[in-house]
């Protein structure tokens, strides 16, 4: 069987596991940006965190996917079989990337446009919230972009622990021995990622300061 | 009204034998010994070359530094017994560049401290306009221009009027003219020159340019290696037989003998 009569006959199916692949993806997205965020703006001003913070997510990176996701399922609350080890996971996987450009984008600011803050009057949640993040803004969201493109890779590999998703198909077609199968995967996988790519990229560049 | 209590009232901001140094006491002393106050209305001018310490004696006006000793009072208040945030929004503050927030316009970047302190939108509207007149700004055209399409006297301006904004009592300024060019610089000199007579702020001004100090100071302090080496009129100044002070009437010679 072709590759695109298997598309045809199996559309329905296909479009539910790239819109279960793409809520898997959104939801981890979403909980890694709201602890990448904060954490980034806490370690500008604290030592410890920026360190701890920064170690931890890097060590988290290094880990296999295969593996971190083997590691979580015999976790209690965390663990277990299916969605919600996936997005633990795939969170631990995107902090880094977040985190780092966060980070970077807060204290890459002009010395000169801080001190003229600091000078004005400006308390230190002032010179955060309306003078280093809006100037950081497509920094951190360059990072949000690669995080973005790489869960939607390694979420693929989450349906290994039936996390469901477009990577059903890849280890469905990858046991079958049929290419088929596989391409019915990770095509729309390889789209989402281009797509996602190509939106974030175009925010990025409305954003950005000069 | 007894004498000695209008002498008194008049000193602005007075440093009272004010040392310096980067954390901890074993470090060398960035300034030392430092004593000197500015009287109101007057612009006392801190000269010296690069590392001399100047920018350091006006960080620590508006408390961005704190004393490792003596003690700085900014209308006859210790700084250390203020609230920074306070005491700041009293100070204009102008450096070199600008300093402009690149994500701001021209109006929000003037409006920052008004807006800091909740003035009302009529009050900060009508500042705005005044403000931008004062710097010789056309509303129409540069209201809502960015900082990075603006030249950069332009962005000088909009600095001054920035830090004048909120009606400040002093002006503390940092090389401010330092990265223009030659007679965009000379232009500018000479309108803040008339800014100052008229408004009577009283202002600190960092230089090492000894042309500038001798254009638009009341006084000039000459600093070297962190000490105060002489305090005196423009006048004064030029008759001076302190070596540093010699070096820099020397500077003055040279740049502007007869072209061959």
């Amino acid at each position: 069987m072709s590759a695109w009569q298997f598309f045809l006959s199996h559309r329905e199916e296909i479009i539910e596991a790239t819109l279960a692949h793409l809520s898997l993806v959104l939801l981890s997205m979403l909980i890694a940006i709201a602890i990448a965020i904060p954490l980034g703006m806490l370690a500008i001003h604290h030592r410890g965190i920026r360190a701890l913070a920064l170690a931890a997510a890097n060590i988290f990176q290094t880990i296999p996917s295969l593996a971190l996701f083997g590691f979580l399922i015999p976790l209690p609350f965390l663990g277990g079989i299916g969605r919600r080890t996936a997005i633990v996971a795939l969170v631990l996987y995107a902090l880094l990337p977040i985190l780092r450009n966060t980070y970077v984008g807060l204290t890459s600011i002009d010395p000169a446009v801080l001190e003229a803050a600091e000078a004005m009057g400006m308390t230190n949640s002032q010179i955060l919230f309306r003078v280093r993040f809006p100037l950081a803004l497509s920094i951190i969201l360059a990072g949000i972009r690669t995080a973005t493109v790489i869960t939607i890779g390694v979420a693929t590999i989450a349906a290994a622990i039936g996390a469901g998703g477009l990577g059903t198909f890849i280890f469905r077609g990858v046991a079958m021995v049929s290419d088929a199968v596989i391409l019915a995967g990770a095509i729309p996988a390889a789209l989402l990622a281009l797509l996602a790519d190509l939106l974030l990229g175009q925010l990025e560049r409305r954003l950005r300061v000069t | 009204m007894n004498p000695k209590f209008a002498t008194a009232s008049d000193t602005v901001i007075e440093f009272r034998d004010v040392t310096y140094r980067l954390n901890g006491s074993a470090a060398r002393a960035i300034v030392s010994h430092i004593s000197f106050s500015v009287a109101r209305g007057e612009t006392l001018v801190l000269l010296g070359r690069s590392g001399s310490g100047k920018t350091t004696l006006l960080r620590l006006v508006n408390r961005m530094l704190a004393p490792s000793s003596g003690e700085i009072l900014v209308n006859s208040n210790a700084t250390t017994q203020s609230n920074p945030i306070q005491l700041r929004r009293g100070i204009g503050y102008v450096i070199q560049e600008g300093g402009l927030f690149p994500h701001f316009t021209v109006s929000q970047n003037i409006s920052l401290v008004p807006t800091l302190a909740n003035w009302s939108p009529a009050d900060r509207a009508k500042r705005l306009r005044e403000m931008m007149q004062l710097v010789g700004l056309d509303f129409a055209s540069f209201a809502e221009r960015y900082p990075r399409e603006l030249s950069g006297g332009q962005r000088q301006r909009v600095g001054v009027a920035r830090a004048l904004a909120a009606d400040p009592p002093i002006l503390l300024m940092d090389e401010p003219f330092g990265a223009l060019d030659p007679v965009t610089r000379s232009e500018l000199q000479k309108e803040f020159q008339a800014l100052a007579a008229r408004l009577k702020k009283t202002i600190l001004f960092v230089t090492h340019d000894l042309r500038e100090a001798l254009l638009l100071g009341s006084r000039i302090a000459l600093l070297q290696e962190g000490q105060l080496v002489a305090l005196t009129t423009p006048a004064e100044f030029l008759r001076l037989d302190q070596p540093e002070a010699r070096a820099f009437a020397s500077s003055l010679n040279l740049s502007s003998g007869a072209p061959q």
